[in-house]
């Protein structure tokens, strides 16, 4: 395989990888609590980030994920004080960000368009030495904390009233979910883009959710699918020379098609067989004396 | 005399401009077994919340096992039944897991271990869903849904049970298997306090029934008999709501 001799490729591959596990990993928790678009709306802040990073010359992967983890937590205390016409504070945040990072961008002198295009729809093949380092780092955060607590992130995202009554340190893990969610952004943009970092949170879950009867098994398919589709998109994308985002993106959901209709079948089957157990047990005897 | 497990002195507490509870004095004795009636809207789902702290009060004093709430940090004494219709959320989750959720009160941000594994099943026994445990929740029926709810309570092994409406739209085989769960807790020597829309068969383990109205008690003391229509054998009255009030505005993009 020459493709895993080329130093770039490599690269690519690792970040695809890291990519494929983290953005399902997060993703399964905002599916759960219905806030499957949270990922978009923190791609939008990231913009700003990574135009700040060109404007002061610095790694645009570490100050991305400076804004996007304070824009990821000012969304989650809007949305946990449920603040009247919080969706109109949202949009002012997502497109503000969009237009913060397109404004930046513009004054930066190393900033372009073609710049700006890598950062929105992904660049697979141009993350550096350094973008890897930084991407390693924060999956690794990623990974630790949606395994380590995923009891605890399960309670909250399944019944946040009920798990606040168990006493579990609620809004704090609130605040870790959105903060994950923040870092797992940045750790994908160079890969998918930040235009299209959100469907990878939500379109393994979404597979594997036809599927999967438990949320552990959710959760294992969802990663698998995830590290599938961001490693043979990765890949086509070297042969063919189409962009990695996007080929990654419509690969996922071609298994969410393909798995929907495998589980469509699948689900009656088991519906059938449910009826048939549920079924009267008591059936006429023939030595019955009446 | 004994400290009551829960002890609510000129409790007020308002949703949005509207006073909801307007001075509720509720004292809950160990081992007793207490009914919140009331009409849609008279508050007293309102008022278990607020034990819960779920909703803040704006004035009065409230105590659990003798503490200020405020300072309560004992949960795992407390199970807590919030009104729900359904134990599913937006990702596939099965029985054991649902009730496993219950069982973080004890376990916090620790390890599960082995007698938290058998912590939960033996609270799925309890209401009789031991069999359904590698069940997903999304294929049961309304009554399993909160027959689950309730296993989830109980997993953390509670001193005091909190219900909101358990028995909303629960059909009545299923609120005869709930009513024997909760005589089993009550002979173990658990405390109760339940919201119902009416008594129907947990009528006869009801020590005591505090009636609400409009955010003021109007009756504490023996549970109320049910007249006309009510009374009526086998009579469904199941209403389901939700305060619209109570829940925060949902954005749509990140509720």
């Amino acid at each position: 395989m020459e493709i895993l001799d080329l130093p770039f490729m490599q690269r690519a591959l690792l970040a695809a990888f890291l990519v494929g596990i983290t953005a399902p990993a997060i993703g399964i928790y905002l599916v759960q609590r219905r806030q499957a678009l949270m990922g978009d709306g923190i791609g939008h802040v990231a913009l700003t980030g990574v135009g700040l990073g060109f404007l002061l010359n610095t790694s645009p992967v570490w100050v991305a994920t400076a804004v996007c983890v304070l824009g990821a937590v000012v969304m989650e205390l809007i949305r946990s004080y449920g603040k009247a016409r919080g969706d109109i504070a949202l949009a002012m945040l997502f497109y503000g960000g969009m237009a913060g990072g397109v404004m930046l961008m513009s004054l930066s002198s190393t900033g372009s368009s073609a710049n700006l295009t890598t950062y929105l729809f992904g660049s697979i093949t141009t993350v550096s030495q350094q973008d890897i380092v930084a991407i390693c780092i924060l999956a690794a955060f990623v990974v630790l904390t949606t395994i380590g607590l995923r009891r605890q992130l399960f309670a909250i995202c399944q019944d946040e009233e009920f798990a606040r009554v168990t006493g579990l340190p609620v809004r704090l893990l609130n605040l870790l979910v959105a903060v994950t969610a923040a870092v797992t952004v940045t750790v994908a943009m160079r890969v998918v883009g930040l235009l299209l970092v959100s469907a990878l949170m939500v379109i393994p879950v979404a597979a594997s959710q036809q599927i999967a009867r438990s949320f552990a098994t959710t959760f294992a398919m969802a990663v698998a699918v995830g590290v599938l589709v961001t490693l043979s998109g990765t890949v086509t994308s070297y042969y063919v020379d189409v962009p990695s985002g996007a080929t990654i993106v419509l690969m996922a959901i071609g298994v969410f098609i393909a798995l929907t209709a495998v589980a469509t079948p699948l689900a009656r089957r088991r519906a059938d067989r449910t009826a048939e157990a549920e079924r009267c047990t008591l059936r006429p005897e023939a030595d019955v004396q009446v | 005399m004994e400290q009551p497990v829960i002890s609510l002195r000129g409790a007020t507490a308002s949703l949005g401009s509207r006073p909801v509870l307007r001075g509720v004095d509720l004292a809950v004795q160990r081992g007793e077994v207490v009914a919140l009636l009331g009409a849609n809207g008279s508050g007293k789902s309102t008022a278990v919340r607020a034990v819960v702290g779920q909703v803040p009060l704006t004035g009065g004093e409230l105590e659990l096992f003798g503490t200020p709430q405020r300072r309560f940090r004992d949960w795992a004494r407390v199970g807590y039944v919030p009104q729900r219709t359904t134990a599913a959320s937006g990702v596939p989750a099965t029985v054991r897991e649902v009730v496993a959720a219950g069982r973080l009160a004890r376990t916090k941000l620790g390890p599960t271990r082995k007698a938290d594994r058998e912590a939960v099943v033996r609270a799925l026994e309890l209401v009789g869903m031991a069999d359904r445990l590698k069940d997903s929740v999304n294929a049961l029926s309304g009554g399993q849904h909160q027959r689950v709810l309730i296993a989830r309570a109980l997993a953390g092994e509670p001193e005091l049970l909190i219900m909101d409406e358990p028995m909303a739209g629960v059909d009545l085989a299923n609120q005869a298997v709930l009513a024997e769960a909760l005589r089993t807790q009550v002979a173990r020597g658990a405390t109760v306090l339940l919201v119902l829309h009416e008594l129907g068969p947990l009528e006869p383990l009801i020590d005591r029934a505090v009636v609400l109205r409009d955010g003021c008690v109007v009756h504490d003391g023996a549970p109320p008999q049910a007249v006309g229509q009510h009374a009526l054998p086998g009579h469904d009255h199941v209403h389901p709501h939700a305060d619209p009030a109570a829940e925060p505005i949902r954005t749509g993009l990140l509720s």
